[in-house]
């Protein structure tokens, strides 16, 4: 391991993020992932060097879809598929075409 | 020397098909032959190390034979009856595991998909399929594509580079480009994130195409990120790819994102050479920002000084050719593609990957749960190898209320002015009005197993020179450029403007012709040695 653990994201900030993130983990993976995450906001941390404010749009894919490109929108219609059944039959656990999970957590309302 | 059908060129097996010289069976047979004397053991969970392990190619994680001879013979009737099976006809295709096929597992290389069978097949597989390209099989990658040596996989051991076996192939579409490069398949459809095709395409010797954005459908693609993932061949030739993006490319109904332009010819101008054409060479590609392997400090430093000289050694003979050629052209802002791309690509995971739940589809805990968000954090934290569960972790952080605007925005932004560089250089109006940039493919060559992965930072510098292109949405082109000292291949990219593959395979092309009788073309890979052609 070559990243240092010491960093933004502490033992509390990582919690959270797992957390967040709905994983259990092992105790040997928390040291590494951790540190790894720290080493990679340090590459991060670069971006604030570059003074940039709202006068640079953002960019959220780079290929501007003018209307020259941009491909019309399919209407709006409600289109059966031959592959419902094939997808419900790759749920881990079914009973008649319902996918089967344990208790949902839940709060009884006074 | 005359080649076996294993390494023979796709556009060439596939004439001699279409005309009926080669019955496509053979075709077929002879790729599973090749398969059957390098690839080794099979990939899987679990796999314990064997000591023989660095000596085999071992792409594939599933070789289809049932199936690929049954497209064969469907392929060879056609031929019979007087049809045309299509540009591709009967050429082995070895799709990297990221694609859905139907009725094939379609793993993403993680044990949380791994026994995911499709239910129906990607737009640029049934495209292939269409032009009468036949899938052998399913090749390895970094799992979910999340890494640069294809290490992360959760299938083992990974794939070695055929020209060394003990070094990596690259990644992610390490398997691709590997199975290209030892013969195993005439052509893979691959995908590109940050460089994914054309730094393993570099490593392995092969040519790599990443289209523009919106070239190429993405349905039935498993995301990753998704303002950046793009589908596009690895292929031994430039003709090769240009065939395969001509089958893959154009607008599909079922993937809004994709362009609604017209697909040209791309074989029509590819013999026209480069007479008149202006390629630049930028200082900014020449070095690079990053951490030294082994960690420390982000410093400045040149690439390879032996990469360096390859291309431009390949500038001075494209200008013998009659290119002109541009120096000191700037794109200011490369050096920060990669910390960019550490928060938006991460962000895209996190979202993307938030649907494996162990309940739909994928790898369910097996131990008790006491209720659905145990069964969730079971599954995920059992199912995600360290490389995904880092992207997820890191998407969350840079994505969080309090600090969307520092990273996420901010590398957004800084996005644009990635894009703006581009633009100014290739401005037909502007002051360099390049028709392409010429630059390395990646700042080393292979390295070997086991030397970088674990470093998830210094890992990812190994795109330095390639994901500027993803974040700007714009083509690129890897083709071989010869090898270093100590043997392994060094790779030339092509960087042009949006849709403008044809120029770029026009260039890689002329760059073939020019370098036709150069000592390294004839060289074979190492897990060849012994192996007819």
């Amino acid at each position: 391991m070559s990243n240092p653990t010491d960093g933004p994201i502490t033992p509390e900030v990582f919690d959270h993020l797992v957390e967040l993130a709905q994983f259990e983990l092992i105790d040997a993976e928390r040291d590494y992932l951790r540190a790894e995450l720290n080493g990679q906001l340090k590459a991060i941390r670069q971006l604030e060097a570059m003074a940039v404010g709202a006068d640079v749009p953002i960019t959220s894919h780079g290929v501007p879809y003018g209307p020259a490109i941009r491909p019309p929108l399919r209407r709006d219609e409600i289109q059966g598929s031959p592959l419902a059944d094939a997808i419900v039959q790759g749920a881990p656990k079914t009973q008649d075409r319902y996918l089967v999970v344990p208790d949902i957590p839940h709060e009884e309302l006074e | 020397m005359s080649l076996g059908l294993a390494d023979r060129s796709a556009h060439e097996l596939a004439a001699l098909v279409r005309s009926g010289q080669l019955a496509a069976a053979d075709l077929v047979a002879a790729a599973f032959e090749r398969i059957d004397q390098v690839d080794g053991r099979r990939p899987a969970l679990d796999a314990v190390p064997q000591a023989d392990d660095q000596q085999y190619v071992h792409a594939f994680l599933q070789a289809d034979r049932d199936r690929a001879h049954q497209a064969a013979e469907a392929i060879d009737h056609q031929v019979a009856a007087g049809q045309d099976p299509g540009p591709l006809a009967g050429v082995p295709l070895a799709v990297k595991d990221i694609f859905c096929v139907q009725g094939t597992h379609s793993t993403a290389a993680s044990r949380i998909l791994a026994n995911f069978v499709a239910p129906y097949s990607a737009t640029p597989v049934v495209r292939l399929e269409a032009a009468g390209a036949i899938v052998i099989g399913k090749v390895n990658l970094d799992e979910f594509t999340f890494g640069s040596s294809n290490e992360s996989t959760a299938f083992l051991p990974p794939p070695g580079n055929p020209w060394k076996p003990s070094h990596v192939p690259g990644g992610s579409s390490g398997g691709s480009t590997a199975a290209v490069a030892a013969g195993e398949a005439a052509l893979s459809l691959a995908t590109d994130t940050a460089g994914s095709i054309r730094q393993p395409a570099a490593f392995c010797g092969v040519v790599g195409l990443k289209p523009t954005y919106g070239r190429v459908s993405r349905y039935g693609l498993i995301a990753f990120a998704s303002s950046l993932d793009c589908p596009g061949p690895a292929a031994r030739n430039v003709t090769d790819a240009s065939l395969a993006l001509q089958a893959i490319a154009g607008r599909d109904p079922r993937d809004a994102t994709t362009a609604d332009a017209a697909v040209p010819d791309y074989s029509a101008d590819l013999a026209a050479g480069v007479e008149g054409l202006r390629i630049g060479l930028s200082p900014d590609y020449f070095r690079i920002v990053a951490p030294p392997v082994g960690g420390g400090e982000i410093e400045q430093r040149p690439i390879d000084p032996e990469i360096e000289a390859a291309v431009r050694q390949a500038a001075e003979r494209l200008s013998q050719a009659g290119a002109v050629i541009v120096e000191d052209v700037p794109l200011p802002n490369t050096h920060l593609a990669i910390p960019a791309y550490f928060v938006i690509s991460r962000v895209e995971a996190a979202s993307n990957l938030h649907r494996y739940d162990g309940v739909k589809y994928g790898h369910t805990a097996e131990t008790p749960v006491n209720d659905l968000r145990d069964l969730y954090r079971k599954s995920r934290g059992e199912g995600f190898g360290p490389q995904a569960k880092l992207r997820i972790l890191m998407g969350m952080y840079v994505s969080a209320d309090q600090y969307e605007m520092a990273y996420y925005e901010r590398a957004l932004r800084i996005r644009t002015l990635i894009r703006r560089d581009f633009e100014q250089v290739f401005d037909p109006a502007g002051d360099y009005r390049l028709d392409a940039l010429l630059t390395a493919t990646t700042p080393t060559t292979a390295f070997p197993l086991g030397a970088v992965y674990g470093d998830s930072v210094v890992m990812q510098y190994a795109d330095a020179l390639t994901v500027p292109a993803n974040h700007a949405g714009i083509p690129g082109l890897s083709v071989p450029a010869g090898f270093s000292q100590d043997g392994l291949p060094i790779g030339l990219q092509l960087l042009g403007p949006d849709f403008s593959e044809a120029s770029l395979l026009r260039i890689g092309r002329a760059w073939e012709q020019i370098s036709a009788e150069d000592e390294w073309r004839a060289r074979r890979p190492q897990v060849l040695a012994g192996v007819d052609s």
